[in-house]
């Protein structure tokens, strides 16, 4: 018997724990420097696609996803309202280096899983994917 | 025993499994974790004064613990409403689940915990140190020359993100397992280093940080006997370690290998690191600690210094730069083939680094080229070397040792 498989062993007589208690829920934010990546009308584009519908095909069968789109990077809109004055202003833009094309919102047990999703994603190639803890009682 | 005599032995002893335990429970709630045990330790303080020592200390530490995490998570109405099954928890007996626990396999769940990548690189290193090690927070603010306060605040908000994100209490699954496991080595090398060449002396040698290393190396190769890496890593250290008591002379200086007094090398530590290596190198395919180790190890067996196998361990190194490569190794197998093939022979090595600009302020490589320049004959050359190395080095005992071999060169 290898260690590891003795250790595994050992592990598995645990009591549950919080994790088994408690789901987590993280945000996802897609992000990519403009100009990387396959441009749309390529072969290279198409190809990405089809990866996209496999990854989205996936999760679903897995029953993670909670929420998720694609966003349009270009028709963004801040609001602000300091002392209830509001200001609706159009972007913002180029402020960051990359941009926010696509969110998910995944239902997963540990920070490892959200991360091994977020790497399977074909834009983690050429831009990052965020990750964000979702605080609990936001979501009732 | 006293009771706060026998508070601070049971402080040193089950710490760590009391804060193994609960934060296992807790799901991997590290800072709910380590405020409950401190908690239960303040409540040791008192109790234990007023009507002694448990029989059983640890197992009262983790009931006290648990019941200090109830009432927090019991105010907190977030984690009762999403939790009841936690907050309730008839069924859940904390002394048995102490005495049930394994002390190791916790303490490997918390060295994956706290060396996790999606925390920095500094305060891996810390939250090991605190949680796995049990140095105080004073004392890891010494090693990182960096204010309590200050320390404890990164400790807080790293914990902060182990709960927030929820970074997993457990042994990473297989997929994971390589890279997360090169990461806790890397941790535990660091801890080493740090310790045996302190970044800022005084000390130039911390012996604590390297006993803490060496402990936590061993835990790592009993735990998983499998990982080559982890083997290699311990006879690394072992191996290393033997020659400490070498290393710092009279008014701490530090003595190089060429210098040293080979009769106070630990004979003990060489051939259990030797023993080590072996192992390691029986599980095939050597990794970079197994060959940093079979460096060490054909150190620690030459009898003298003009007896050292260089060619061997210049072959050894250029393995070593072929897997993992990096200025240090460049810098270490143009020392080795220096005295395997002429100094230069070595320094044709070094001119292939100083092409690159980010090595220029590197002490190392101006420390190596003054060495060697020394032994081809160049004094002029050499003396300028070793002014730039002693310029750059940030460790008192170290410039000390380089200005003495500065003086030796000249005359």
């Amino acid at each position: 018997v290898s260690g590891r498989a003795d250790l595994a062993r050992r592990l598995d007589d645990t009591i549950p724990t919080t994790q088994e208690v408690i789901a987590m829920q993280y945000l996802l934010m897609l992000h990519f420097p403009p100009g990387r990546g396959p441009q749309e009308g390529t072969p290279e584009f198409d190809a990405e696609m089809e990866r996209w519908g496999e990854l989205n095909g996936e999760m679903r069968e897995a029953g993670v996803v909670l929420a998720a789109s694609g966003l349009h990077p270009e028709a963004v809109t801040t609001v602000r309202a300091p002392g209830g004055d509001v200001t609706v202003t159009d972007g913002p833009f180029a402020e960051t280096k990359e941009i926010l094309f696509s969110f998910y919102i995944v239902d997963v047990p540990d920070l490892d899983a959200a991360t091994a999703w977020a790497a399977k994603m074909p834009s983690a190639d050429y831009g990052s994917i965020e990750i964000r803890p979702m605080v609990g009682f936001e979501q009732r | 025993v006293s009771a706060a005599g026998a508070l601070e032995q049971v402080y040193r002893d089950e710490r760590a499994a009391v804060l193994g335990t609960i934060t296992r429970r807790l799901g991997g709630d590290l800072a709910l974790a380590e405020d409950v045990v401190q908690d239960a330790f303040v409540a040791a303080a008192v109790e234990w004064h007023r009507r002694g020592v448990p029989e059983r200390p640890g197992a009262w530490l983790t009931t006290t613990a648990w019941r200090k995490a109830l009432d927090r998570l019991r105010h907190d109405r977030v984690a009762a409403a999403r939790a009841p099954e936690l907050v309730q928890a008839v069924s859940y007996d904390p002394e048995l689940d102490f005495d049930r626990s394994s002390v190791d396999d916790d303490q490997l769940r918390m060295l994956f915990m706290c060396c996790h990548p999606a925390l920095g690189p500094d305060v891996r290193m810390a939250l090991t140190l605190r949680s796995v090690a049990g140095l105080s927070v004073p004392e890891i603010a010494r090693a990182f020359l960096s204010s309590e306060s200050a320390m404890e605040r990164r400790l807080v908000r790293a914990r902060r993100k182990i709960a927030d994100a929820r970074i997993p209490f457990r042994i990473p699954p297989d997929e994971l397992l390589a890279e997360r496991l090169a990461g806790v080595l890397r941790v535990v090398y660091l801890v080493y280093t740090e310790g045996h060449t302190t970044t800022q002396g005084p000390p130039p040698v911390r012996g604590d940080l390297c006993e803490e290393a060496i402990r936590l190396a061993r835990l790592l190769a009993r735990l998983m006997p499998d990982e080559a890496e982890a083997l290699g890593l311990l006879a690394l250290l072992l191996l290393t370690d033997a020659r400490r008591a070498a290393r710092v002379g009279a008014g701490g200086s530090l003595v190089s290998l060429d210098e040293q007094d080979r009769s106070v090398w630990d004979a003990e530590r060489i051939g259990e690191g030797a023993g080590v290596l072996e192992q390691a190198l029986r599980l095939g395919l050597p990794g970079s600690y197994v060959v940093q180790a079979a460096i060490a190890a054909l150190h620690a067996r030459a009898p003298a210094w003009e007896a050292t196998d260089w060619p061997q361990i210049a072959g050894l190194y250029a393995e070593l730069e072929r897997r993992d490569p990096s200025p240090v190794v460049t810098i270490n197998r143009a020392v080795a083939v220096g005295f395997a093939d002429g100094p230069a022979a070595g320094l044709a090595i070094l001119d292939g680094l100083a092409a690159d600009p980010r090595l220029g302020r590197y002490q190392p490589l101006h420390a190596a080229r003054a060495e060697l320049r020394r032994r081809a004959g160049d004094a002029v050359g050499a003396d300028a070397a070793y002014a730039e190395a002693i310029a750059l080095s940030g460790n008192a005992a170290e410039r000390a040792a380089l200005q003495r071999r500065r003086r030796d060169g000249a005359c």
